[in-house]
Parts: C-alpha cells; sequence; structure tokens
C-alpha cells in the first residue's frame, strides 16, 4: 500500500483555473441534471407542484390574452369615434347626396358616406336575421344616414361639431359613439389592473409554492447537507442543487401553464371566433405567440430560482452540523 | 500545526466541556486524545473544524487563528482537515465512489483527477472493489473505511480522526492504525480520539489524556 500524500504542511493541491472553471462548470451541469432527474423519479408528487404553479401562472394569462383580443376589436375603431346623422323621412336621396357633400367643406370632417334607407334596410336583413319580420312591414321604417368620420379626436371639439351638426334642417337626431368607446376604454384599463393585480398576488403565490417545496427539500436532506458542510463544502455549493431545484419546479409550472393556456384557447377559439364573426368576418383568437411563450417560461423560471432563494437563505443557515 | 491557548469551552446551560486547555501539536506529529465519554474529545474535534468555537482562549491551526475566521471561511478551513467521523457521515443515497469524491468535487477537482484520486484512496482502504456500491451494503467496518478515503483524498495536512476503530474487530483495528501510522511516515499531523488504550499503548505515541475537560500531555518517552 503505498501512501502517495504529500510531505507535511502541504497546502491542498491546486488545481489550475482552466481545470477549476471546467470542473465548476461540470458540477453546475451535473446538478442541474440531477435535480431534474430526482424530480422526475418522485413524478407524481413533482406533476401536483408543477399543477397548482402551472394553474397559479395559467390564469393571469389567460385573463391577460383575452384582453389583447378585445384589444384589438376596440383597436380596429382606431380610438376615433364616428357621428351619425338620422335624417328625418322626408328627407330625398338627393337632398342628403347633397348634404353629405356639404358638409366635406366644414373643418374637422375626414369623410362622409351616405347610406339611403333602402340601403340600410338590406344591410340589416342580411344581418340581422330578422328578414321576415321587416317583410310584414309595409312601409321601410329605416331613415337614410350620413356617417361622418371626423378628422378630430379632442373631445370638446368633437361635441361642439356635434351640437352643430343637430342644426341641419334635414338631421332628425345625432348619435356620437364617443362615449361608449371612452367607457369601454375605461373599462378595459379597469381590466388590465385587475388582470396586473391577479398576476401579481399569484406570482406571489407561486413563489409561496416554490419557497414551500424548497423548504421541505432542506429538510428532507439535512444530513446530506450538514455532511456537505462538514468536508468543506461552500455555502454556494450546499445552495445550488437547490436553486436548480427550483428552477426546474418554475420552468416546469410555465410548461403546464402554456399548455393550460393554448388549450383553453383551443376549447374557446371556435364559439369566440362564431360569435365574433357574427360582427367583422376578419376576427381570430390569437394566442400566445413565441414572445408570449418566451415570457412565460422565463416568469416561471425566475420565479422558481426567486422562491429557491427565499427559501435557502432563510433555512440553510439553520442546518449546521452537530 | 494544531495549537490550543487556555481554551475553555462552556456549552449553554452551564457544563464545561473544557476547561484551559492548553497544548500543541507539531507539524508531522501523530498524538492520541484518549478519556472517559463527555471528557471534552469531541469537543476538542469539533473545535478545531470550526463546528464549535471557544468560550475562551484560541486555536491555531497551520499558523491561523481560527477566532479570526468569518463563517465565510470556515469551508476553506475545514478543506484542509480531513475528518474520520465516528458515526461515518455518509451519503447512504450516493456510491463508495461518490462519497469519496465529495470533498474533491467541492474543491473542484477535474473529473480525471477526480476519478485518479478517488480509486488511490479506495486503494489504500482496501475498498477497491466496492466503489459501485452504497454504503447500506456495506458493513460498519467498510463504511468507517469509506469515511477514512474521503477523509485522505484530499491529501489534507491534517487527518482528525473520532473513534476510528469503535467499530472494528482487533484484526481490522490494526490495519486501520497501519494506515494512519503511513499517512503519518509522509507528513500528515494526525490526531486520533479513542476509547481504546491497549492499542494506543502498543502505538507508542505521544497521548493527550482528557479528564472532565481538563488536559494530561503524555509524552511517549
Amino acid at each position: 500500500m503505498a501512501v502517495n500524500t504529500k510531505s507535511s504542511g502541504a497546502t491542498i493541491a491546486a488545481t489550475d483555473l482552466r481545470g477549476k472553471a471546467l470542473s465548476w462548470v461540470g458540477h453546475h451541469r451535473q446538478v442541474c441534471i440531477e435535480s431534474l432527474s430526482s424530480l422526475l423519479q418522485t413524478w407524481m408528487s413533482s406533476l401536483m407542484t408543477w399543477l397548482v404553479i402551472g394553474i397559479a401562472l395559467a390564469l393571469p394569462t389567460i385573463l391577460y390574452l383575452m384582453l389583447v383580443n378585445v384589444g384589438e376589436i376596440s383597436g380596429s375603431w382606431e380610438g376615433k369615434p364616428r357621428i351619425s346623422l338620422y335624417l328625418v323621412h322626408e328627407a330625398t336621396e338627393a337632398d342628403a347626396l347633397d348634404l353629405a357633400h356639404r358638409l366635406l367643406e366644414r373643418p374637422g370632417i375626414e369623410s362622409t358616406l351616405f347610406i339611403s334607407s333602402a340601403d340600410a334596410l338590406a344591410q340589416f336583413r342580411s344581418l340581422s336575421g330578422f328578414g321576415d319580420v321587416l317583410n310584414t312591414l309595409d312601409q321601410n321604417p329605416l331613415p337614410g344616414v350620413i356617417e361622418i368620420k371626423p378628422s378630430i379626436t379632442d373631445v370638446g371639439q368633437l361635441r361642439l361639431q356635434v351640437e352643430s351638426l343637430r342644426t341641419y334642417e334635414l338631421v332628425d337626431t345625432v348619435e356620437f359613439d364617443l362615449e361608449w368607446i371612452e367607457r369601454l376604454f375605461a373599462m378595459l384599463q379597469f381590466a388590465e389592473r385587475l388582470v396586473a393585480t391577479l398576476g401579481f398576488v399569484l406570482a406571489l403565490g407561486v413563489l409561496l409554492i416554490i419557497g414551500n417545496t424548497i423548504r421541505l427539500a432542506i429538510e428532507n436532506r439535512r444530513s446530506e447537507i450538514e455532511i456537505v458542510k462538514l468536508v468543506g463544502g461552500t455555502d454556494s455549493f450546499v445552495r445550488r442543487p437547490f436553486l436548480y431545484l427550483g428552477f426546474w419546479y418554475g420552468l416546469g409550472g410555465a410548461l403546464v401553464a402554456w399548455i393550460l393556456v393554448q388549450g383553453s384557447l383551443l376549447f374557446l377559439s371556435t364559439p369566440v371566433e362564431t360569435i365574433a364573426q357574427s360582427y367583422r368576418d376578419d376576427f381570430a383568437l390569437s394566442g400566445p405567440g413565441i414572445l408570449d411563450s418566451t415570457i412565460i417560461l422565463i416568469v416561471g423560471a425566475g420565479l422558481g430560482v426567486s422562491g429557491a432563494l427565499l427559501a435557502v437563505s432563510r433555512h440553510l443557515s439553520e442546518v449546521e452540523p452537530e | 500545526m494544531i495549537r490550543f491557548d487556555e481554551v475553555s469551552k462552556r456549552y449553554p446551560g452551564g457544563k464545561d466541556a473544557l476547561s484551559r486547555v492548553s497544548f500543541e501539536l507539531g507539524t508531522g506529529e501523530m498524538a492520541f486524545l484518549t478519556g472517559h465519554s463527555g471528557a471534552g474529545k469531541s469537543t476538542m474535534m469539533k473545535l478545531i473544524i470550526l463546528m464549535e468555537r471557544p468560550s475562551q482562549g484560541q486555536v491555531f491551526l497551520e499558523g491561523t487563528n481560527l477566532n479570526r475566521v468569518s463563517s465565510r471561511q470556515v469551508p476553506g478551513v475545514r478543506r484542509s482537515v480531513g475528518v474520520v467521523f465516528q458515526n461515518h457521515q455518509l451519503l447512504f443515497d450516493r456510491t463508495v465512489f461518490d462519497n469519496v469524491a465529495l470533498p474533491l468535487i467541492i474543491a473542484g477537482f477535474s473529473h480525471r483527477e477526480l476519478g485518479r484520486r478517488v480509486r488511490a484512496a479506495l486503494s489504500k482502504v482496501g475498498l477497491s472493489d466496492k466503489e459501485k456500491q452504497y454504503p447500506v451494503t456495506l458493513s460498519g467496518g467498510e463504511q468507517q473505511r469509506v469515511g477514512i478515503a474521503r477523509a485522505v483524498v484530499n491529501k489534507p495536512p491534517v487527518l482528525l480522526a473520532d473513534e476510528p476503530t469503535g467499530n472494528l474487530d482487533p484484526e481490522l483495528s490494526k490495519e486501520i492504525m497501519n494506515l494512519f501510522h503511513q499517512f503519518n511516515q509522509v507528513g500528515v499531523t494526525i490526531m486520533i480520539a479513542t476509547h481504546d488504550l491497549e492499542l494506543v499503548s502498543r502505538m507508542k505515541r505521544r497521548e493527550l489524556i482528557l479528564d472532565h475537560g481538563r488536559l494530561e500531555d503524555n509524552a511517549w518517552q
């Protein structure tokens, strides 16, 4: 038995810097793989954690995507209101066309479109599905309409414009859709805040779930931590497997969330698009794109590592060899 | 190499584990630490690897005053001391190889160097054929030898052993002691805490006797 220990007072054999770096990377890779395989070995309980995290992440994501879709619809109004002038029944088509033409001369009006009562009836018949009811009427109840697209967006000026439009003799009523658009935007803003709040609360929940799961893992591997500390493992060395564990919990949860989001959108897309297409024919429910998907995964993994850091910083120092 | 200077250790609750212990163990020296159970042997070991801090006095390791070592520097100190624990302290979900490799992984050895050193250490303790086994499948003596291999694999300048032959039959005890003797021959400073007085007298080495926390130094004449 040859003992080849170095001579007395030997410093700890030092490997070169490159070797150290390689070994450091190697250890990271090993811990990374080991922590994943340990999760897969106990896949039932891991799956439970992943599902909980996934649901918590999927909920705000789905709401957010709904908002994006609603925003897209409302965005097609370009935030500009339309003014509809409903003409008196006595107005002839010639009068109406003349008025539409004259209105163009006024400042603040970009375009006008005259829809005759006959056109309006035809449109109504095709869109509303009340064609049979209309047949029973002996005369066309719909007035002619001049639709105005204003070039101004200032609400005060628009109101003045609307007031002065009321003064035309041919005009019966003026309908102005700015208010409900404002209301819609206010509601959208409220919904955005709601989603953000919900997202924040649920992210906090994910953080705590992962933190608690890591705390249990630390508890389970107490003796291992003690031994590693006894033979000179640094804090970062001891911490490493738990951070990777948190990373995998977060990433797995995000993956579950992504699947849930895609699944629910797929499930919802047919009915939603049917409804939407009865209004506009170019609507398609948009799911998470590559960017959104990447963000979901990054947020998940980030929450995982943060939750693990939280648990590790609180509980790892408590584990000291005795 | 190891120096205790008027070291006292009082545990919470008022029990004096060590009182005013002073001694010096020179580089390359080998000594036995004996005494009844509860005499303070383990406490002395714990002070050297900073599992405990002294209530009074100073402990020096390789010239470093351990009182001045911050908790961040503790791992570095522990790496320069190989410790054979009484209860082995093995990782039961890792193979023998991985257990012995642990100090090297912590110290950042390259993969190839790691395999070479682990096999060398295992062959020294006669467990070359067990590297793929798990500690549970080994006998108490074999587990003890895995612990010894792990303690020396990093070639530390100081080796501490707490009852290293506690679980071994006389034949194996002798072998282990020979092993320590060989480490000592190449300059490793060794301190062995033991009950086995017969073994101590046979080895004819310096004996530090602890009695209720007080130290008696019996250098071998």
